[in-house]
């Protein structure tokens, strides 16, 4: 009944060591003017992405490329991984963080460490946060060098090859499984039902001011 | 049994303590703004399922709202099309679902961290959740209170749970009389210079010692406010008589006095022999007031300091155009934000008031916006006649709402303007593309406003609290 709906990602590697890049960097507040759950891809990075600035009316080839940031060069335009500085997306819990980075075509990103709440959310959008340690991440940086620029990383086996290297890395199984087996939270928390209502009724018995 | 006063919260909310993976953590209050809400509605709608439990949920709208909208705006009629649906939306859906909302022409709304205290809605020993980050604040009430993202925020309405992992505990100790001129965000700053953004990632702080004892409730809510800045999503501070007497001051004591309340709320702290992954002690005794010079938070330093040169500040230093400036003393300002969830309330207000006694704004700053975080907080100014003498100094009085905090309503700086705030975040582009942000307290930036400057002695100001 679990289907394996993803076992792997196999992608160029964008390189982006700055450290402690927040989440009004990752899509600036202009674009949380949305009411949808998709199509920020366009903005991912846009106050480093594009010559000026914009919203979301103003159609992005107006506005002209930072020819020298990453993302706007080949075959990097095409990245599904990014490599980042520690403490990556810190900062405000915008959700639309993670979906300009998986509307981009982002599908892991790996960091010495990431915010909190940011982390969290990578897991609900089928985006895979990677925490390595930072020798492991100079590893990825030296291999990546070379074209293509690319990796493979296995979710079932918690590994990424780079190379002749092989580094594994850790994550909770209930994280990593959601995107493995693409699940859904509310399904799987819908199947406690009876016990939240259980809990509830004396929790709020006992608490009446609640 | 030696409990921290998180691990007490967890353990009344843990509906699953024995599974080791995942906890399902029961949420008791569960706040909502116009900007996280929208996709997290449209998903339990296309789910079939309605709120879990519609009484715990409040919604207000605060980031798109304009500060200058009067008192009975038709939201249809209001100008900025992108800002009008999302309000428009928040609107549509608590009606259709039934959740509470303290409308844009309210006499409740504001900004939901703030309105959320002064409603009597956040109370002790709750569990807090709210798809904003600075949900951190109502950790001062000792509740375990914290932002998530719009999936959670569906998560939260569809099962009145989350499913989350236990974090570490931290403790920061704060010790030492202040200056007088010293205020709760000159010392949440200063920790954050120390400890780092991601000094209390994968923690929830607890913030503790005389200083801490000491402050009301407005002051204690600035610290745990800026706990995210220093990277823990849950920051918290003990119950104790100063919550007590600003929960009895609330009204809706009736109710709770007649109930144990308030006898069960005493147990909220921290068991004396409770053990924490992390203790940290930080003297303020010498400290002088904070202000931020680069594009992160914990980019900060005293306002006479020295800015820090190095390779990693080079990115920064040339955003915000302090490359060749030695100090932040000579450097003119354009703005003054006075606002946002962190120093918007009465004792914030007061405090840019004293700062500026009767004097007028430099003639080189453009512009100074009050933003009131509340319309409580905006009538109780008037009553005190903070108003007036902000306009007689030449200062914008302003509607409640997120306002110049962040670059998405009409308040914002253009490209390269400096400004003054007292809101949380420095970050690039934070109040407007390539705007620069210095984060400051309210005495702080009431004294830029009438200088155009930071003070170079403040000495000459006999600033009592
Ligand atoms: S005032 Fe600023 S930090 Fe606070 S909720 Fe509004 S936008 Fe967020």
């Amino acid at each position: 009944m679990n289907i394996i709906m993803k076992d792997k990602i196999i992608g160029i590697v964008a390189k982006i060591m700055i450290d402690n890049i927040d989440t009004d960097q990752i899509i600036p507040t202009e674009f949380l003017k949305s009411i949808k759950k998709f199509g920020f891809g366009e903005f991912l990075f846009d106050g480093w992405r594009y010559q000026r600035d914009g919203d979301l009316d103003t159609p992005v080839k107006e506005r002209g490329l930072q020819k020298d940031f990453i993302l706007n060069q080949q075959p990097f335009d095409k990245a599904k991984i990014l490599l980042v500085g520690d403490n990556f997306g810190c900062g405000s819990s915008r959700e639309h963080a993670v979906w300009a980075l998986r509307d981009f075509g982002i599908e892991a990103v790996i960091s010495t460490s990431f915010g909190d709440i940011f982390y969290n959310n990578c897991f609900k959008n089928s985006v895979l946060a990677i925490k390595l340690q930072s020798k492991d991440i100079t590893k990825i940086e030296s291999f990546i060098k070379h074209d293509p620029h690319q990796i493979i990383v296995s979710l079932v086996d918690k590994t990424i090859m780079a190379g002749k290297e092989s580094i594994t890395f850790n994550v909770e199984d209930s994280l990593i499984n959601r995107i493995i087996h693409n699940q859904d939270d509310i399904d799987i928390t819908m199947k406690d039902a009876q016990r939240i209502k259980d809990f509830e009724a004396n929790h709020l018995a006992v608490k009446p001011w609640l | 049994m030696n409990k921290t006063l998180y691990d007490k919260l967890w353990d009344m909310h843990a509906i699953n303590p024995d599974d080791d993976a995942e906890t399902l953590l029961y949420i008791d209050r569960h706040f909502l703004h116009e900007v996280t809400s929208p996709q997290a509605f449209e998903g339990i709608e296309k789910k079939g399922l309605a709120p879990w439990r519609l009484d715990a949920n409040v919604a207000t709208p605060d980031h798109n709202v304009s500060t200058q909208r009067g008192k009975n705006l038709d939201i249809h009629n209001s100008e900025h099309s992108l800002s009008k649906i999302q309000l428009i939306e928040l609107d549509k859906n608590c009606k259709k679902f039934g959740v509470t909302q303290h409308d844009i022409n309210s006499d409740k709304q504001g900004i939901v961290h703030v309105i959320g205290p002064e409603l009597g809605l956040t109370l002790p020993g709750m569990t807090i959740v709210c798809g904003d980050s600075h949900t951190s604040t109502h950790g001062a009430f000792a509740c375990l209170s914290m932002g998530i993202g719009t999936s959670e925020v569906e998560h939260v309405l569809a099962t009145q749970t989350l499913r989350v992992r236990k974090l570490a505990n931290m403790r920061i100790s704060i010790v030492g009389a202040p200056k007088f001129w010293i205020t709760p965000k000159d010392v949440i700053l200063y920790i954050i210079s120390k400890i780092g953004t991601a000094g209390g990632t994968g923690h929830a702080i607890e913030f503790a010692g005389d200083y801490i004892e000491s402050l009301s409730m407005e002051g204690r809510m600035t610290i745990c406010n800026m706990s995210i800045e220093a990277g823990a999503k849950v920051g918290l501070v003990a119950y104790d008589s100063v919550t007590e007497s600003y929960i009895k001051e609330r009204g809706n004591s009736q109710k709770l006095e007649s109930s144990d309340a308030f006898d069960y709320w005493s147990q909220l702290h921290s068991d004396p022999h409770a053990t924490f992954d992390k203790e940290i002690e930080i003297d303020i005794s010498d400290l002088l007031p904070q202000v931020s010079w680069g594009t992160s938070p914990e980019m900060t330093i005293a306002f006479n300091g020295d800015i820090p040169k190095s390779s990693n500040s080079k990115k920064a230093l040339s955003y915000m155009g302090l490359e060749n400036e030695k100090n932040l003393l000579n450097i003119e300002f354009d703005k003054v934000f006075i606002g946002s969830c962190t120093n918007s309330r009465i004792e914030d207000l007061r405090a840019a008031a004293a700062a500026i006694k009767g004097r007028k704004k430099a003639a080189s700053i453009k512009e100074v916006l009050i933003v009131p975080g509340s319309r409580s907080v905006q009538k109780q100014a008037e009553q005190e006649g903070l108003d007036i003498i902000f306009k007689e100094a030449g200062f914008s009085w302003r509607d409640p709402g997120c306002s110049m905090c962040l670059g998405m309503n009409e308040d914002k700086l253009a490209p390269y303007e400096r400004c003054a705030s007292t809101s949380n975040r420095n970050f690039e582009g934070r109040q407007g593309y390539l705007g620069r942000t210095h984060l400051v307290s309210p005495f702080v930036a009431g004294l830029v406003a009438i200088h155009g400057h930071l003070p170079s002695d403040l000495n000459e100001y006999n600033y009592e609290r």
